[in-house]
């Protein structure tokens, strides 16, 4: 019996249209491949000459698309297929996703930064006139307006751009914690507080300047620090929709639809084709397969299925067509245990106590106790309480921690770009303080160490003429070993009429002889295979005969390309390497072998992986768990700090810390490397905020701070963190 | 220092027309591209091909 090849299936894509402006149908799509704005208007103009769409406009920043039609013009379906003849890999979020917190709060922040910066220009203005007026020839009336018009702007400004603030340190306070906005929000209303008292009085000096200044640079930092953030989620739900996970449902009448697997609920019966991801956790209702369940066990030998047996989502269908029928996880099975084991990780998990957390409880109780004693040192030195109380809420003021609340986040900033940059996403918000610590790497075998595609391993050994009539058959073919295949040989167009016989192989003829690829049997090259088996243990076997030539193909999957460099280097500097592994234990004795490690498991299920982890936090080491598997989930969530690859299962991904991108292993060895280097830098930030404390609170205590004084200090410590942060960018 | 009376009420209205066009563009979501808000700026999709 044959078949044909590739059968095209119906797509349903109607779940993630929404309803856009005008009562238009509209869409939003996470666009893969935008680099310019050539692009970017490639796309624009490219759609908009589609029947009924009314606008489709591009975000360069965040590289996704709006498209908007008249409801029965067009469909989602077809635009994602213009998409695709225009070069460019588009799939739909879901409606809900979009406008997430994150931008929500971003512009929160910007409205914010922007009132705090109308507020500090023009109330800069006023001061400035009335410090040079105090050196000369300022009328007191004349002050005293400039007083009262500083409060005026300073008082709304101050009220709206310090939410943030008030707000966190207000929660922070119900929690019976103290954190960095506590000390801030105590200083600007005294500051603010004291200014109007002292402008009722006709005084010389008031502090709405500090107050406001003090708002906007620290909002600044805020603004930058949520822009960075939101920046690395954009880019990793725009990769995590790119994945565009669909599963072909079989109806009861036996038509099959393509739909998102986000439309697909327990019962539903759906097919797997050979060469296709399995989308769903389910049960085989008929067929009969291998199937690659790496991704989940680390195992990288086929595992064979038939009716009855449990199938999981994210595992590869290897050789024959199945119909799953669709559960949800039952106590008993693989995926129970294993969120079991994860709701038990998380809830484990130390709470972390930040960097600047911790600052701010050793700095709170020092700055108010400094200020209540100056107040009763000046009134055993024989002032009046009115006056001491003033050089009192001087000292709160001059010591408002400015450059303390800046030094860590313009770090994390800074870092987190440079991260960035090296196709590391970090989502924790404290992932980055975490790595820092680390002394130990904890590394999964299949999928982390090695890369997660098969590829050819023996491709020296076989004749360069053989393997490209190979191609030829391997690219009609798409099983995944005749894919390792067509990518070794380049390529090349398929040939005429290839057939497939279901379960065993492909054929053609080529050049006037019959050629075959596909198993050892089906070849007829049980004896070639017999030698090729010895020679790479680890890697399936998938044959090629053509006339008398024989050839066999190793297929594995083999280390990452800079994984040795890299261990070694990551060796070299101090860190204890181990790999834990769910494969067969030969197997993962061959990996460490190659990469010069001798401390390694393998067989571990996932609750051994928890308890070896568990022995190493016994003996007080930091860890970096590295993995990509379902079986990894609970470890990369029981672990001090993990990272897992993006082609991790989505549990591992939402387990993890951070993400990396790419065919290489250098990303974690630069994510420990830059981690390092920020906390440097963030100590010696707290350092020059002590410095600046030491010199500028004896000036305070003894009463010769002016407002002038207190903007230099402050804006000058402030500006000197941040450029000295910027030396985390190595 | 009369002038004081109209220049400073006139420098904070000024200031303000600043503030609210820049809630206003926040609002308009000016702020969410700013990258492609560039290349727009040059792009030549508008000149007719044959002027």
């Amino acid at each position: 019996m044959t078949q044909a090849l590739d059968p095209q299936a119906v797509r349903d894509l109607s779940m993630f249209v929404r309803t856009g402006a005008d009562g238009a149908d509209a869409m939003d799509l996470a666009v893969g491949g935008i680099k310019c704005a050539v692009c970017m208007a490639t796309i624009e103009k490219g759609l908009s000459h589609e029947p009924g769409v009314v606008s489709a406009r591009v975000n360069l920043a965040s590289k996704r698309l709006t498209v908007e039609w008249t409801r029965g013009e067009n469909s989602p379906e077809r635009i994602i297929d213009r998409l695709d003849e225009l070069g460019f890999r588009a799939h739909p979020f879901s409606p809900r996703k979009l406008d997430s917190e994150e931008a929500i709060e971003e512009r929160k922040l910007l409205r914010c930064l922007g009132v705090a910066a109308f507020g500090a220009m023009n109330i800069m203005l006023l001061s400035v006139s009335v410090w040079s007026g105090n050196f000369s020839d300022i009328t007191p009336e004349t002050r005293d307006f400039f007083h009262w018009l500083s409060a005026l702007i300073a008082l709304p400004t101050a009220a709206y751009a310090g939410r943030p603030f008030y707000e966190s340190a207000l929660r922070a306070l119900k929690a019976g914690a103290v954190n960095m906005d506590v000390p801030i929000t105590l200083g600007v209303v005294l500051a603010l507080g004291m200014s109007v008292v002292e402008t009722w009085q006709h005084a010389e000096h008031a502090y709405f300047d500090s107050a406001v200044m003090l708002l906007f640079f620290l909002l600044i930092g805020r603004y930058l620090d949520q822009s960075v953030r939101r920046r690395t989620r954009d880019v990793a739900s725009n990769l995590a929709t790119l994945r565009a996970d669909t599963a072909s449902r079989i109806l009861p009448d036996g038509t099959i639809v393509d739909v998102p697997v986000e439309a697909i609920d327990p019962g539903d019966v759906v097919l797997a084709s050979p060469g296709q991801r399995i989308a769903v956790d389910g049960i085989v209702d008929s067929g009969q397969s291998d199937v690659d369940q790496s991704l989940i066990t680390g195992e990288t030998r086929h595992v064979p299925v038939a009716r009855g047996a449990n199938v999981y989502a994210g595992t590869l269908n290897i050789s024959g067509q199945l119909r799953i029928r669709v559960t949800k996880a039952e106590s008993g099975t693989l995926l129970a245990e294993i969120e079991r084991l994860l709701t038990g990780a998380i809830e484990g998990r130390a709470k972390y106590v930040r960097l600047a957390d911790r600052a701010a409880r050793l700095y709170a109780p020092v700055v108010h106790t400094t200020a209540a004693l100056t107040f009763i040192g000046w009134l055993i030195a024989g002032l009046a309480w009115k006056p001491a109380l003033l050089i009192a809420i001087t000292v709160l003021i001059i010591t408002c921690p400015c450059a303390l609340a800046l030094a860590i986040p313009a770090v994390q900033v800074v870092a987190t770009q440079a991260l960035f940059r090296r196709s590391v996403l970090l989502h924790a918000p404290d992932a980055l303080e975490r790595l820092a610590d680390v002394d130990t790497i904890v590394f999964d075998k299949t999928g982390t160490l090695t890369l997660p595609k098969p590829a050819l391993a023996n491709g020296g050994a076989i004749d360069p003429a053989l393997l490209a009539r190979a191609g030829q058959l391997a690219v009609a073919s798409r099983h995944p070993l005749a894919l390792a295949v067509a990518e070794a040989a380049g390529k090349p167009a398929a040939a005429l009429d290839v057939r497939e016989e279901p379960g065993a192989g492909v054929f053609a003829l080529i050049d006037g002889a019959e050629a075959r690829l596909g198993s050892l049997a089906f070849c007829d090259a049980r004896d070639a295979g017999d030698a090729v088996a010895a020679a790479y243990p680890d890697a399936s076997l998938i044959a090629f005969r053509h006339g008398e030539a024989v050839a066999v193909f190793a297929v594995e999957q083999g280390l990452r390309d800079d994984a040795v460099e890299t261990v070694a280097g990551l060796k070299q500097a101090g860190f204890r390497l181990l790999i834990l592994s769910g494969d067969r234990g030969e197997a993962v004795r061959r990996a460490a072998d190659a990469l010069g490690l001798d401390d390694f498991a393998g067989d571990l299920k996932p609750a051994d992986k928890i308890a070896r982890l568990a022995v190493l936090a016994g003996e007080g080491r930091k860890v970096l768990m590295v993995g990509d598997g379902l079986n990894d989930a609970p470890s990369l969530a029981a672990a001090h700090v993990s990272l897992s690859p993006v082609t991790a299962v989505h549990l591992a991904q939402a387990a993890a810390d951070g993400v990396f991108l790419g065919d290489h292993l250098k990303p974690v060895s630069d994510s420990v490397r830059t981690a390092k280097i920020a906390r440097k830098v963030m100590a010696q930030n707290l350092w020059l905020a002590v410095i600046y404390n030491i010199i500028a609170v004896p000036l305070a205590i003894a009463g010769f701070v002016t407002p002038l004084i207190a903007a230099l200090a402050m804006s000058g410590s402030s500006i000197l963190v941040t450029l000295n942060a910027l030396s985390a960018r190595r | 220092m009369n002038v004081l009376v109209y220049l400073v009420p006139m420098a904070l209205m000024l200031g303000l027309v600043g503030l609210v066009a820049f809630l206003w563009s926040l609002h308009n979501r000016q702020f969410d591209d700013l990258e492609g808000a560039g290349w727009r700026a040059i792009a030549d999709d508008d000149i007719d091909p044959k002027s």
